[in-house]
């Protein structure tokens, strides 16, 4: 199990088992690791520890959190690493290095409680994991596939026009001139570049021509595909 | 309509170095436009026998419903494709086939598999994918990993916590959050796209993934862009040269002519201001 440990002006003051999947930071005495010190905001960092990986993640403090030197928002940790806040020093020990033993077979976390299978020795495992998981997987990310979407011309005869993307795979443009497709990705939204006619001119958004990878969409993009301007919008 | 003289395809999977048997499954129909790869984990033997229950059950179902599909067509509560639609249907079957054979059996508890399943059908392509196995395109001389990794790393990648490299470092690479045959249902990522000329498409199981980078994978398919047995052959040589402690699958297709389902797709297909 990794460790930190913390010490002021060279001066060690603890060590701490990093034991809980979430041991938090700062001058109040409701963190876990509780450094009494004006430089500490009230809850100033946190660590996250899954498995044998752990994360350092600042909690909007008002003098920052450094790694090894270097201004930081969220990191992974190695060991040896030294967290610095405010005056305080918290160097991260790991032991635990990634040697051919450690290269196991692919496990599955069984995030569904309901059909909770047992596997060998991977209980603990799939509880503190699927817990994790289910507190990622339920913030922000990854429902923009769910979400509507339309585009707007805005240049050309059909100015005005809106075509809702109903379909995951919607090309647009002149045959011949440019041909260009948004498609729905689990991601989001994404541009791609289909066919330049006779000249090598690429779709653009917001005036930039697009690469041969698909192009990520943002709310109120401006697309130019064979000459025909369009706004791209979430519903 | 076949298929094979517009789309030329191979597969190749191996043991690897370190372990005694070989858990991927792979299979193709070059008619079709239709590669099947899976990497199956789990139980005694579950693994290798959930990999090819997955691959087999899509072949056969797909067998059955792809025939029926009238090309173009859209569904109109999701706007996939039918094609996409009849390959979602097809690995909810073969979940649901796994689930109930590791039901009935002790030695098959908690078996479980990934696939990536991908369709070539008019200039088109469906690509969907369940866990850890991923396909690639090859674009212009430009690689793009098209699938989304299932697993928690990449849940934490997506989150800022790691960058790609770090994440190539980490110690907890091999814990996949979806697998095919482990629940009842299972949720499946669907990917529609368009297909060129030049395209090359690369399906491949972690064993390749996790020995070496996305640059040498690059590299590779680019030295051999005019031979794609012997592509395919470097590949696995290289996962193994590079450590090779899994089993280790790739395919690959490549487009040579364009494959509309009709004649002057272009004028077909596109849906908004063509006049």
């Amino acid at each position: 199990m990794a460790t930190i440990r913390i010490s002021l002006n060279g001066e060690v003051e603890n060590e701490h088992q990093l034991d809980k999947e979430t041991m938090t930071i700062g001058r109040k005495s409701d963190n876990d690791i509780h450094l009494d010190n004006l430089a500490v905001s009230s809850h100033h960092a946190k660590i996250t520890t899954i498995l044998n990986d752990s994360f350092i993640e600042d909690l909007n403090s008002t003098n920052g959190t450094y790694l090894n030197g270097s201004l930081i928002k969220k990191n992974t940790l190695f060991n040896g690493d030294v967290i610095k806040v405010g005056k305080h020093e918290i160097k991260y020990i790991n032991k635990e290095t990634n040697s051919d033993n450690d290269f196991e077979k692919t496990m599955i976390i069984n995030t569904d409680s309901a059909g909770l299978q047992e596997t060998e020795g991977s209980k603990e495992i799939d509880q503190s994991v699927g817990k994790i998981f289910a507190e990622i997987t339920s913030s922000d990310s990854g429902k923009t596939s769910q979400q509507k979407a339309k585009i707007r011309l805005v240049s050309g005869a059909n100015s005005g026009k809106e075509l809702h993307l109903t379909k995951v795979l919607t090309t647009l443009g002149k045959p011949g001139v440019q041909v260009a497709a948004i498609t729905r990705r689990p991601t989001g939204y994404f541009l791609i570049h289909v066919d330049g006619g006779d000249n090598s001119e690429r779709p653009k958004v917001n005036d930039e021509q697009i690469g041969s990878k698909a192009h990520p969409l943002k709310n109120n993009d401006v697309l130019e595909v064979a000459g025909v301007k369009m706004t791209f919008f979430f519903e | 309509m076949s298929l094979k003289d517009k789309i030329i395809i191979t597969g190749i999977t191996d043991e690897g170095l370190v372990r005694d048997h070989n858990e991927d499954s792979i299979a193709s129909n070059a008619d079709w436009g239709l590669l099947v790869l899976a990497d199956g984990m789990g139980g005694h033997k579950g693994g290798e026998v959930a990999s090819a229950i997955a691959v087999d059950s899509i072949i056969q179902d797909l067998s059955k419903t792809l025939p029926l599909i009238t090309p173009g067509n859209t569904d109109e509560k999701t706007g996939y494709s039918l094609e996409s639609m009849s390959i979602e249907k097809a690995i909810k079957d073969a979940n649901l086939k796994i689930y109930t054979a590791a039901q009935n059996n002790s030695n098959y508890e908690g078996m479980g598999t990934t696939v990536v399943v991908l369709l070539f059908y008019d200039n088109r392509i469906t690509i969907a994918h369940v866990g850890d196995s991923r396909l690639y395109r090859m674009r212009d001389r430009i690689l793009e990993q098209m699938t989304r990794d299932h697993t928690l790393l990449q849940e934490l990648v997506d989150r800022g916590f790691y960058t790609r490299k770090e994440a190539r470092e980490s110690l907890n690479k091999n814990l996949v959050t979806r697998a095919v045959g482990v629940n009842p249902l299972v949720d499946v990522d669907l990917l529609e796209d368009i297909a060129l000329v030049g395209d090359n498409y690369l399906l491949c199981s972690d064993g390749l993934t996790d020995m070496i980078t996305d640059d040498l994978i690059e590299d590779i398919q680019l030295n051999y862009h005019d031979n794609l047995n012997k592509m395919n052959k470097e590949l696995i040589k290289q996962a193994k040269e590079h450590g090779g402690k899994d089993n280790v699958s790739v395919m690959l297709a490549q487009v040579i002519k364009e494959f509309p389902a009709n004649s002057g797709w272009f004028s077909k297909i596109v849906d908004i201001f063509s006049n």
